[in-house]
């Protein structure tokens, strides 16, 4: 067999378990940190540290029955969980995570650590991360009760809120970067400006960064947007009637949805896989690295902060956020002219 | 070459067969959620066609937010399925002879759209396959082109969003009495 | 082999779905999804013209269609919501007022 095929194989197994891991992993860390700052302790005797807890959580669940509401729509019902779990994880397979490498001459040449190699791999995160909104307006409606259509309904408009500030935000990488392929964005990151500050395009897009990480929370309905999850101690979200392993498909979908959006951060601002100190092939373990810098801020955020009521959700959304983001486009692009980068 | 052959085969028949579906439905949510189905065949159908910034585009535009708008509507204005049913059975157009020749109009009518595009090409049978790679697909010239040639329909077209964007909302609104 | 006469055949029966879809469904939202088929048929003829070409003008002119294609269907529905307001009913033979 061809090794290059056979190792394009092992990388697909690699990324889709690697995520799988990454979902329980923010499991657990979700629980310790929420625990820290609250100044408790959390899960302590579930193996060491509590680290065998999101692996107790799951045969909990499998364990449950799967309940269907008897007039909930048959087909819809079940394909719902099944739509945003698939859309969270295709989002991932255009995302580098490494420099290009022949494994140590295993191969006859480089592959690029990434699932698809495709020039437009920005546009296919954006298109996937826009097709994972069905999955929460179908739980909704199929759930066939009131309070779940608005939820579903409540969350997704503001799902397509949040899009068009985080394509404004990615617009701006753009025009800075000069291409579309998130391997040749990190590319253009390498190298330092005075021998000591990297050249991440968080220094030159401090505004677009702010930009895409709000839009990103938005987007994941997590932290101090999750109004229509918390519907639930009020009145009812969009996944009250799931139960069992649809209820964990949608965490899961949630989760691995933070993931992907803090990769496509690390890429676009924080410099990818390159750092000091280390051989460029072990540049995973920077990757790795900032990603996890990045959700425990996604999870500290969630912790500390109230919660946005709906309305000053999308008023945020619409009259502050995209006007910052479309003048982050304006600007980039006048600077961009100007300086001629 | 052959894996071009089957794939335009299968991508076709999901496109043809789910718009098919789209028409035939009593559930408006269904027919929604088919014709996205059909928006991600004709999307393959594209990057089959070295266009991938169209197939994205596709996604995003088409099946992400066009398709999202209808979803909503569907499920806002909850109309009841029997309703619709009656309506469609007591209609004129839903008579047995008119169904029957209704149909054998649409076979004749896609048998003649396709026999005059066959015959229009034969003078050119160039395969699809020798087009110029790079230089038609990349997103670098489309946007060259779409700024330079085309800019007065690109502002134009900005318009009419704006346009659309508060007529939508006038139209939409409830009045306040 | 493909060739543009197999996309060409692939667009026209794409449009008489739509057609026939705009003809034969009672239902406003249905006719409005027909309309959004056969957009898409006119797409893919662009776009496989635009390449047989080697000319970059088909998917630019895609780039419209799609365009327009959102304005319309964002009035379309609000049309539908106002008239849905007025007389509780998606069927357009409902809307006769101005028939003699």
């Amino acid at each position: 067999m061809d090794p290059v095929f056979i190792a394009q194989v092992a990388l697909v197994l690699v990324v889709f378990h690697a995520l799988l891991l990454s979902a329980a992993g923010m499991v657990w860390a979700e629980r310790k940190v929420a625990a820290r700052l609250q100044q408790r302790f959390g899960p302590t005797y579930t193996g060491f540290a509590g680290l065998l807890q999101p692996f107790a959580d799951v045969f909990k669940l499998f364990f449950k029955e799967e309940l269907r509401p008897a007039a909930a729509d048959k087909i819809l019902f079940y394909i719902a969980p099944i739509i945003s779990a698939a859309a969270a994880f295709a989002a991932f397979c255009v995302v580098p995570f490494g420099p290009p490498t022949d494994f140590w001459g295993l191969l006859p040449h480089k592959i690029p650590l990434y699932v698809a190699d495709v020039n437009v791999a920005i546009l296919i995160v954006f298109a996937i991360a826009s097709m994972g909104v069905y999955g929460i307006v179908l739980a909704g409606w199929s759930s066939n009760s009131k309070y779940s259509l608005l939820g579903g309904l409540r969350a997704s408009a503001q799902m397509i809120s949040y899009e068009l500030s985080y394509g404004m935000s990615l617009a701006a990488v753009l025009v800075l970067a000069n291409t579309l392929s998130l391997q040749e964005i990190v590319n253009g990151q390498s190298g330092y400006w005075f021998g000591f500050i990297p050249r991440w395009f968080v220094f030159l897009q401090p505004i677009g960064f702010a930009v895409y990480m709000i839009a990103g929370i938005a987007e994941t309905n997590r932290a101090p947007f999750d109004f229509p999850e918390a519907e639930q101690e009020l009145v009812a979200g969009y996944h009250t009637e799931y139960s069992s392993m649809s209820f964990a498909m949608f965490f899961l979908a949630e989760y691995v949805n933070m993931v992907t959006v803090s990769a496509v951060a690390t890429n676009l601002f924080l410099g990818g896989w390159h750092g000091p100190f280390l051989p460029a092939w072990l540049g995973f373990l920077w990757f790795f690295l900032k990603v996890a810098a990045i959700l425990f801020f996604y999870l500290w955020l969630r912790w500390t902060m109230p919660r946005f009521r709906y309305d000053q959700l999308m008023q945020f959304g619409w009259k502050v956020l995209l006007p910052v983001a479309t003048l982050n486009l304006l600007a980039t692009a006048a600077g961009v002219l100007y300086f001629g980068a | 070459m052959a894996l071009e052959t089957i794939l335009f085969y299968v991508l076709g028949t999901l496109a043809v067969g789910s718009s098919l579906l789209v028409i035939g439905q009593r559930n408006p949510v269904y027919s929604v959620m088919l014709l996205i189905a059909s928006f991600a065949a004709l999307a393959g159908i594209y990057v089959l066609l070295d266009a991938p910034f169209t197939a994205v585009t596709q996604i995003i535009v088409y099946a992400g937010a066009i398709m999202v708008l209808f979803l909503f509507v569907v499920m806002l204005l909850n109309v009841g399925q029997e309703d619709a049913a009656e309506y469609d059975r007591s209609h004129p157009f839903n008579r047995p002879f008119v169904r029957r020749f209704g149909a054998l109009l649409g076979i004749v009518f896609v048998a003649e759209l396709a026999w005059a595009v066959w015959h229009v090409s034969t003078r050119q049978p160039a395969a699809i396959a020798a087009a110029a790679p790079g230089s038609v697909s990349s997103v670098r010239e489309i946007g060259r082109v779409l700024f330079t040639d085309y800019a007065f329909p690109f502002e134009a077209t900005s318009l009419l969003i704006l346009v659309a964007l508060v007529g939508a909302v006038v139209l939409a609104r409830q009045d306040a009495e | 082999m493909i060739t543009l006469n197999h996309y060409l055949v692939l667009s026209a029966i794409l449009f008489t779905i739509g057609t026939a879809g705009v003809f034969l469904r009672r239902n406003i939202i249905t006719v409005l999804l027909s309309i959004e088929i056969m957009l898409n048929a006119v797409n893919l003829t662009f776009v496989a013209a635009g390449r047989q070409f080697a000319a970059v003008d088909g998917q630019i002119i895609v780039f419209f269609v799609m365009t327009v294609a959102a304005a319309e269907a964002a009035v379309g529905l609000a049309l539908v919501i106002a008239l849905f307001r007025h007389r509780e009913s998606l069927n357009p033979d409902a809307f006769t007022s101005l028939k003699w």
